[in-house]
């Protein structure tokens, strides 16, 4: 077990009902003091209701969620030591930029001087020095984001929320915007809990994440690990694109009836005669379907066996015409044995 | 003129109201002309025309000898306001405005925030009806209501007797300036029968104001380390005022300028609306009565630019 001193959040047996619908079913999490830990999953999932409770937005129907080792169920949000980013940045717009950091100084009635002087800090460290003036209005998307992002840091919280903050934005800015996220989380060394259903986010920044699925956590890890060890065949098509293979032909293809997953881009496609080595499984395909996506192409076999399967190619060397010109050509599909993960029945491997 | 050729492209057989359609539909500033025209036909021609020539006429005065009006400027009207008698009028109906306004937006202010954070959409839909429905009768049918209820033999002085509280009733109608012999005939009378009437007109802004601030600020503030009340000084009222002045403005322009209620309720004493009435109709002074007429005008607009200075429209 960790040690209880370095637990930042954690949820005892925790379930929020609303009338009948369990948005959260006995959730038990521990998230570490400093790490950033992501709760992914689709919407409805139950990973914002978790969120909502640990700032106290929401409160559970049964169970105990401690703050560094203190029951906070019952507490107020003035009264816990968390901060929240908002999904909607939630900028009070009758306040400059400055005000609006200021805010959480304000109530506390920091002294004017220090107030400033923070502020200022603060507004470095979202590289938004010199805005200080002016109105939320009067900003782009990304920079409300920062703004919103310095003003929930500015009362040095010991654990920041956040709410799907980046989803708002456009592709180009997200992506400039987690890096920068991470990089902001490793300077103030607090702990992150972020909300995400983009998966791509969640690997990108998390140090942890869980998996959330009807109220229930499906897997709890690093993001390597969660990719490449799904525990389940939910989680494995959540994070990432999977192939699911069961019954007669998982049987064909492993000699054994256990449902597996294996990743589109461990698969490789050869020429009918190529012979697998005993490492690898071998199948038997047509190219159904093509799809250039110029960094790489994705493949729709199906096998003769029946069913199909996704693969993805890297684009090293074929061009798109060559790409494409396989359409409905026979093939052969060899991917390593160890490829495959056996899902939803402890994850045993088959004798 | 060539006709449209079947085979161009363009659908075959276009109606009339098709046709009109794509003709207005490509010229965006003939719909502009349509659509406003005729307000602001209404507007230029009848509200601020007549605005004008109020504004024309207080400038005028009246030949005391012969009784016709002198059609040349002068200042004589607004001069003559500024007597005591006068003055005590525009100084009783802004005091009995401000009264007013600040009356309704207290009784408001909770109605609204109750309606605006609490009401399920069901019930929201009831409450809207209750706050509008004596806007559905006769305003004057609710004035005379209120005097049956008011008056000495009425359902409130009845049950103010029977609770024992009768010798307070008297106390406060023998206070000078807001008393009267009884409650239908006193300055508290017309306050109660003002503040019930134009209650509406402060509910409905508010409540829309109310409306329009997001849950997540509040759980923000919160989450900031707000108490509740902190929370509402910071940032529900702020953004609350905008409202309240838009109500304010009708409960303060509304009460500035009825003459009914301190007809029927009043005691002697004018107010700006009674004498308007009576200048411009008995006394045939015009000039006279469009200088008073100005003073509420001049008031509001005072009025908006405080609010203004003061922020109230910031949230906007």
């Amino acid at each position: 077990m960790t040690d209880p001193l370095q637990i930042a959040v954690r949820f005892e047996q925790v379930s929020r009902h609303f009338g009948d619908i369990k948005a959260v079913d006995e959730v038990s999490l521990d998230l570490l003091d400093g790490e950033f830990f992501t709760l992914l999953g689709p919407s409805g999932s139950g990973k914002t209701t978790c969120l909502r409770m640990i700032a106290g937005f929401d409160r559970p129907t049964s169970g105990r969620i401690l703050l560094h080792g203190v029951d906070v169920s019952n507490l107020p949000p003035y009264e816990r030591d968390v901060n929240t980013v908002f999904q909607d940045y939630a900028l009070f717009p009758h306040m400059t930029v400055g005000e609006n950091v200021a805010y959480g100084l304000m109530i506390k009635k920091t002294p004017k001087a220090e107030r400033e002087r923070r502020v200022d800090e603060m507004l470095e460290l979202v590289r938004l020095s010199g805005m200080a003036g002016r109105k939320p209005s009067q900003l782009s998307g990304g920079q409300r984001q920062r703004v919103a992002l310095a003003r929930a840091l500015i009362n040095h919280p010991r654990v920041l929320l956040l709410d799907e903050p980046l989803g708002a934005l456009d592709l180009k800015l997200r992506q400039q915007m987690q890096l920068e996220l991470k990089a902001i989380q490793q300077r103030v060394g607090i702990t992150f809990i972020y909300v995400t259903h983009d998966q791509e986010e969640a690997l990108t920044m998390s140090d942890r994440l869980a998996v959330f699925n009807l109220g229930k956590i499906e897997q709890v890890g690093a993001p390597a690990d969660v990719y490449e060890n799904p525990t389940s065949s939910f989680v494995a098509s959540f994070v990432g694109v999977t192939n699911l293979v069961s019954g007669e032909t998982a049987q064909a293809i492993t000699g054994s009836p256990l449902t597996f997953s294996v990743r589109p881009e461990k698969i490789r496609i050869v020429p009918r005669d190529t012979l697998p080595t005993p490492d690898e499984y071998a199948v038997d395909a047509c190219v159904r379907d093509v799809v250039y996506l110029g960094l790489y192409t994705r493949y729709m076999m199906s096998l003769d066996l029946g069913g199909e399967l996704i693969v993805i190619q890297q684009n090293l060397n074929t061009t798109r015409s060559e790409a494409l010109s396989v359409r409905d050509q026979p093939a052969r599909l060899i991917w390593l044995k160890n490829a495959n993960r056996y899902l939803d029945e402890g994850g045993e491997e088959p004798v | 003129m060539s006709t449209i050729d079947a085979s161009a492209g363009g659908r075959r057989d276009r109606s009339i109201a098709s046709r009109l359609s794509t003709y207005i539909y490509l010229r965006p500033s003939l719909l502009l002309l349509l659509l406003l025209g005729p307000p602001l036909i209404w507007m230029v021609v009848v509200y601020l025309g007549s605005l004008a020539t109020l504004l024309v006429n207080s400038f005028y005065s009246l030949d005391d000898f012969t009784g016709l009006i002198v059609r040349q400027f002068t200042l004589r009207s607004y001069a003559e306001l500024f007597t005591p008698s006068n003055l005590d009028i525009v100084l009783r109906t802004v005091g009995m405005a401000a009264a007013v306004t600040l009356a309704d937006a207290i009784l408001a202010f909770p109605l609204a925030y109750f309606i605006a954070r609490y009401a399920s959409p069901r019930s929201k839909g009831w409450l809207y009806l209750a706050v509008l429905l004596p806007l559905w009768s006769s305003y004057l049918v609710r004035v005379y209501a209120w005097k049956l209820i008011l008056a000495k033999e009425g359902i409130l002085s009845w049950t103010i007797a029977h609770t024992g509280l009768s010798q307070a009733l008297q106390l406060l109608l023998n206070l000078p300036a807001i008393g009267g012999p009884s409650l239908s005939l006193s300055p508290i009378g017309m306050f109660i029968v003002f503040t019930y009437v134009w209650l509406p007109y402060m509910v409905i802004p508010i409540q829309a104001a109310l409306e329009r601030v997001p849950k997540s600020l509040l759980e923000a503030s919160s989450d900031l380390g707000a108490r509740p009340g902190e929370t509402f000084r910071h940032v529900t009222l702020p953004l609350a005022i905008p409202g309240v002045v838009a109500g304010s403005i009708f409960t303060f322009s509304l009460t500035l300028g009825d003459f009914i209620v301190p007809a029927s309720l009043g005691n002697s004493s004018y107010f700006i609306g009674q004498a308007v009435l009576s200048h411009q109709g008995t006394s045939g002074n015009l000039p006279f009565a469009a200088a008073l007429t100005v003073v509420p005008i001049v008031i509001m607009i005072i009025y908006l630019m405080v609010a203004r200075r003061l922020g109230a429209f910031d949230a906007l």
